[in-house]
């Protein structure tokens, strides 16, 4: 029943593709492919780093309403990218490779990401309200501090870093685009081998231990997993907060599992779905392209207030 | 046998367990008694491996627990801790199923999935097995977590507390399976209890603790007076023995 849910999923992501692909071809064929294989591309990238990130975070943390992005890890990625181009000043950032710098940037948010929030889970881990504020103050301190170092880099620099800084879909980088789908490849092959225990953790930290489960170690890799996931997407299009609350909420109530190997793929496929097609909406047929992450964060907001009213924080 | 030996434990500046020494006899049921906040649930984790041991040194047969790789303990020893809190949204058969795992690591085989159906019917869960968990009482969600415990089949098996929630029925219904489960296959159990005549009429051996150290520990029937009990709860407790049953009689 739950593999004919997926199957649905895979097809309608197909026919997407398939259509937003070959739709409308007149002039210039290859040229536009191309292009249109980077934004699709990059669109399906980041739509399963963030479903899979969302789903992984939401196991760690015990609990169905907090998303990596509500707990400031996008934001976290700023600051480390703000923080390098200070450190390494603008010019050399510019000029370095693409991979190289995405690479860079992926590797100082995994040390950061997972020093803090190992702290951050092992205090609050009974306590969501706690974790939703600590995430809140987090994401605030993040931002004010990045705003900070900004101010203190000169213009020139700071053109450098402001294409990174907002969500867009538009300007996806091709470089960059190929190291995120090798680094997103290879989290979702470690993650797809650790779906079964992945669905023990789901018991808590205690009883996992009692059966044997080596729960702080695997806690450590999924957080692991989370940060690279995030650089992946924040990397891409930049912060999108409330679209992974989203795409859990409606992984969760397609596939009305607690398994990861059906719940994980879903979730991957939903984000994408939501993100080709608000894309494809708000692009050719509103032709208002940066409204759609202002449309998805005011939905996904609004649900989040929903859920937070009717009292499912637990 | 569990030894324990010189297990002291402090949190932050607490003192919680002093200077523990005490034996856990094998193949019996050991009652673990004694008032709120003596520490009975800081000794069972410390002896289930949830927190590592501070000073002093806890062995399962022989081998320090310390020592003892994770996944061998989970196929030796079973838990049902206090406080079950479980906030994703499980169904119960899926929960007795996961007591599986330290045997089957993520493949189950039709022995572990026969056990699993056994362990429903045994504890009653089967009309229960396709409700969540957070949508059933907590009664019945304690059932759930022993049957999962049960299932682990292991040689020993900590409950704490299992007759919170629980009613009558059900009551007596764990205590009787305990029993046949010391006496015809052998396991060792040792349980939190605080209705006292459940203990005396099910358990071989009690242990004690009042303020973090050993009140007393030894056979039912030598330790449990009404002295000993009185002051251990600061309360007066009197034990009468009438058909050869002993029966506490508190109020
Ligand atoms: N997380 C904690 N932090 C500090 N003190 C605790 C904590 N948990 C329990 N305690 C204290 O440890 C003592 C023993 O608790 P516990 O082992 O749960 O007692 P019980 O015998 O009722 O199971 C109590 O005094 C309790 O207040
Ligand atoms: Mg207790």
């Amino acid at each position: 029943m739950s593999d004919k849910r997926l199957w649905a999923l895979f097809i309608s992501l197909v026919l997407v593709v398939a259509v937003l692909f070959f739709w409308n071809l007149t002039t210039h064929i290859a040229f536009i492919l191309e292009l249109r294989a980077i934004k699709i591309g990059g669109l399906l990238v980041v739509g399963a780093a963030i479903g899979v990130s969302t789903v992984l975070f939401q196991t760690i943390s015990n609990n169905r309403i907090l998303t990596p992005s509500i707990m400031g890890f996008d934001s976290l990625y700023l600051l480390m990218q703000t923080c390098l181009i200070f450190f390494l000043s603008g010019l050399t950032y510019a000029h370095m490779p693409g991979n190289l710098l995405f690479l860079l940037n992926t590797l100082t948010m995994l040390i950061a990401s997972v020093v803090l929030f190992t702290f951050v889970l092992k205090a609050t881990r009974h306590d969501i309200q706690l974790m939703i504020l600590v995430g809140v103050i987090f994401g605030l301190v993040f931002r004010s501090f990045s705003t900070f170092i900004q101010r203190l880099i000169d213009p020139s620099e700071f053109a450098v870093l402001q294409s990174v800084m907002f969500a867009q879909f538009g300007g996806i980088n091709e470089k960059e685009l190929l190291s995120a789908l090798m680094l997103l490849v290879l989290v979702c092959c470690w993650v797809a081998r650790k779906c079964q225990v992945l669905d023990v953790m789901l018991l808590g930290r205690r009883t996992a231990k009692s059966l044997g489960v080596d729960y702080d170690r695997l806690q450590f890799m999924v957080l692991c997993a989370i940060s690279i996931l995030v650089s992946v997407s924040t990397a891409l299009v930049g912060p999108i907060i409330f679209l992974g609350l989203l795409v859990s909420a409606l992984a969760h109530s397609l596939m009305k599992t607690h398994r990861h190997a059906l719940l994980l793929p879903a979730a991957a496929m939903i984000s994408a779905l939501i993100l080709l097609l608000g894309q494809a909406l708000f692009e050719n047929l509103l032709e208002r392209q940066s409204t759609l992450t202002v449309v998805i964060e005011f939905v996904g907001g609004l649900f989040f207030l929903v859920l937070l009213s009717k009292g499912k924080i637990k | 046998m569990i030894s324990v030996s010189t297990l002291t434990h402090s949190l932050g500046h607490r003192l919680i367990l002093d200077d523990i020494s005490v034996e856990i006899p094998k193949g019996k049921i050991t009652a673990l008694i004694g008032p709120n906040g003596a520490g009975k649930s800081t000794l069972l984790h410390l002896i289930a491996r949830q927190n590592p041991v501070q000073t002093g040194v806890i062995s399962l047969d022989g081998e320090d627990i310390a020592k003892t790789a994770s996944t061998d303990m989970a196929l030796r020893m079973a838990v049902v801790a206090q406080e079950l809190g479980v906030a994703s949204r499980l169904r119960v058969r899926d929960l007795v199923g996961f007591g599986r795992w330290p045997q089957h690591q993520g493949r189950p085989t039709e022995v572990d999935k026969a056990a699993v159906e056994k362990a429903l019917e045994e504890f009653h869960l089967l009309d229960l097995s396709d409700r969540f968990l957070d949508e059933i009482s907590g009664g019945q969600r304690q059932r759930a977590f022993v049957a999962m415990a049960y299932v682990q089949d292991t040689d020993w098996l900590l409950l704490d507390e299992p007759l919170n929630n629980l009613d009558i029925r059900y009551a007596k219904s764990l205590m009787a399976k305990l029993r046949n489960m010391a006496e015809e296959k052998n396991k060792s159990i040792v349980i939190v209890i605080h209705d006292l005549n459940y203990a005396l009429a099910n358990a071989d051996y009690f242990i004690a603790v009042k303020e973090g150290k050993v009140a007393f520990a030894g056979e039912t029937s030598d330790v449990a007076t009404s002295e000993s009990l009185s002051e251990l709860y600061d309360a007066e407790v009197n034990i009468i023995e009438s058909d050869g049953k002993c029966f506490a009689f508190h109020h």
